[in-house]
């Protein structure tokens, strides 16, 4: 009875916030200054607003298009490094995982005010470019220890099991390293996403306009500067909009995350 | 951060014995090359993506230098760190930092270290507790920003309703400004400590438990005895990386407060130099105070509490 009670408690903790945001995403008029936890009238009003709006839809793109290009970067180059890192003796490969633990601790800002001056003199200021690069800086560290951790689980002496066997090398790489791999490499694609899908800093300092903005630091710029009369409801709706990818990726993919965001955290 | 590539081992001059020596030895430079060429590339682009703009801001931070006036651009060697140094505002800022980076952490042990012990046992709605803890931890940071500064609001939000505070302006001081910073961050982040913990707790063995149960020991003695001790390494990493996250906080500050009614962090001091008011010179500087700062903290759970990085994190394997 009493782990069960803490267990509803724990859904309240996660749920109660989200379905504020949701409530008031749905208030119209009255409603929204009438404090009560739920709408009395529930009203699509906002999103068409959100979606009537350029500021919000070509964030929306923006957003998208970075993320998975900066996503699909990180993992490619990651996926490289922690296959050599897990399986090869090199020196220095300690070395790549003490820089890639480095670099997620630092603070982000601190890269982004630098990055703001040189981005002006050589016109990467305000492009898609220029924001994708920055986003490489802790999109690679993440995605290289994901999978560092992943891949060094994998028994890959089945390689070898398949090829005594009489499999050629392509055939034990398709039939054997690749189911080995990919589960790894998904789960990693899933972070590295929910990492640059959040980002803020570089969306703030980094851009100017519509032209590379993505909808976290759109959202900021709903306030006073928009179109709207009172723009808590459609930010609240815009909000729901970008939160909608990361719930439907939880509820899909829990147990890869979980087991991404742990392992090699707690292992010996 | 030291990026020297350690030396390759010697080459072994002199004729080797056998042959089966020979072949070894092509295989390790085989080895090593192979392994270059394929963690090179994100090697050398996490290195040129970070390294160049922290050796930029140093640079920067040597000068006097305002975007709007290159002309006036002058050297002033430690000039800029000497004037935020002396500065009161910087103090207060760094205190602000400080004081939500502490609070936030030591409440997000506490409660992160209950909810794993609730998911850890749970018999019942395990997937479900999973998934939906992951939803603070997935969710955009300035959506939970938005979300709980509207909750507080005393014009939208239905906080002050539930509390019986009436009108209350959460947002018109400085303490209860910082604790709804504290509390927007302390919702988002838990989930990521408390899944720390529960595979820290996962990897106590039963026996153990039983083993106390069977001794004699209370509930509370079993958590201070055996499950706290066995937990020490998870709880240092689990702690050392939301200090250092905790202390870089920007996001929920720049759409709670915007730095209003003095909660501004020295993440968002470094903000609005540089891009606000374009002192690119002391901007840098600040950044280059809170690159620093964070390597200190990172050093300090290295050195005093003798967080085992490289061991916790498998790098030994």
């Amino acid at each position: 009875m009493f782990w069960l009670a803490g267990a509803v408690l724990i859904i309240a903790y996660a749920v109660i916030p989200v379905i504020w945001i949701v409530s008031l995403s749905f208030k119209e008029g009255d409603d929204i200054t009438n404090k009560s936890f739920l709408p009395t009238v529930w009203s699509w009003e906002n999103y068409r607003t959100v979606f009537a709006s350029d500021l919000f839809t070509t964030a929306l793109r923006n957003s998208v298009g970075m993320s998975l290009i900066a996503t699909t970067i990180s993992v490619i180059l990651a996926t490289l490094a922690a296959y050599a890192i897990s399986r090869l003796n090199f020196p220095g490969k300690r070395l790549v995982l003490g820089v890639a633990l480095a670099i997620t601790v630092f603070p982000v800002i601190a890269i982004a005010t630098p990055l703001f001056n040189l981005w002006r003199t050589i016109g990467l200021y305000d492009t898609w470019l220029g924001l994708i690069i920055p986003y490489l800086s802790y999109s690679l560290p993440l995605s290289v220890y994901v999978l560092s951790a992943f891949f060094r689980e994998i028994p890959w002496e089945m390689e070898q099991a398949a090829q005594v066997d009489g499999a050629t090398n392509w055939q034990a790489f398709r039939r054997v390293i690749v189911p080995l791999a990919a589960p790894g490499v998904f789960t990693a694609a899933i972070l590295t996403f929910f990492a640059v899908w959040n980002d803020f800093v570089f969306g703030i300092t980094l851009t100017s306009s519509e032209a590379a903005r993505p909808v976290p630091a759109a959202l900021a710029f709903f306030q006073g500067a928009s179109q709207f009369s009172q723009p808590t409801a459609p930010i609240a709706a815009a909000a729901v909009v970008v939160t909608i990818p990361v719930v439907v990726l939880v509820l899909l993919f829990q147990r890869k995350i979980v087991a991404g965001l742990t392992n090699g955290a707690v292992k010996g | 951060m030291s990026t020297t590539i350690p030396a390759a081992p010697p080459a072994k001059s002199p004729a080797p014995r056998t042959q089966r020596r020979v072949r070894l030895t092509d295989r390790a430079r085989h080895e090593r090359n192979l392994g270059w060429l394929l963690a090179g590339p994100a090697f050398i682009a996490m290195v040129a993506v970070t390294g160049y703009p922290i050796l930029n801001a140093i640079w920067l931070s040597l000068f006097d230098y305002r975007l709007t006036d290159p002309g006036g651009r002058e050297f002033v060697g430690l000039g800029n760190y000497a004037m935020i140094l002396t500065d009161g505002l910087f103090w207060k800022q760094f205190g602000v930092t400080s004081l939500i980076t502490v609070v936030t952490v030591s409440v997000e042990l506490v409660l992160g270290f209950a909810l794993a012990m609730v998911m850890h046992r749970a018999l019942y709605l395990r997937t479900a507790l999973r998934t939906v803890i992951l939803v603070p931890y997935g969710i955009i940071t300035v959506v939970s920003a938005y979300a709980w500064a509207y909750a507080f609001s005393n014009t939208y939000g239905f906080v002050n309703g539930l509390l019986g505070l009436g009108e209350f302006d959460w947002f018109g001081g400085t303490w209860s400004a910082i604790a709804t910073v504290c509390v927007a961050e302390i919702w988002k982040t838990t989930p990521f400590m408390s899944l720390l913990l529960l595979a820290g707790l996962a990897q106590i063995p039963d026996d153990y438990l039983e083993a106390a149960k069977v001794d004699g020991a209370r509930a509370w003695q079993r958590v201070k005895r055996v499950i706290l001790p066995n937990m020490k390494a998870a709880i240092m990493v689990a702690l050392l990386f939301r200090t250092l996250d905790a202390f870089r906080i920007f996001d929920t500050v720049f759409i709670m407060t915007a730095g209003a009614q003095g909660t501004e962090t020295l993440s968002f001091l470094a903000y609005r130099q540089t891009i606000s008011r374009v002192m690119v010179g002391l901007g840098s500087a600040v950044s280059v105070i809170l690159a620093v700062l964070v390597v200190l903290i990172a050093v300090m759970f290295v050195k005093v509490f003798k967080t085992d990085l490289s061991q916790q994190r498998g790098d030994r394997k």
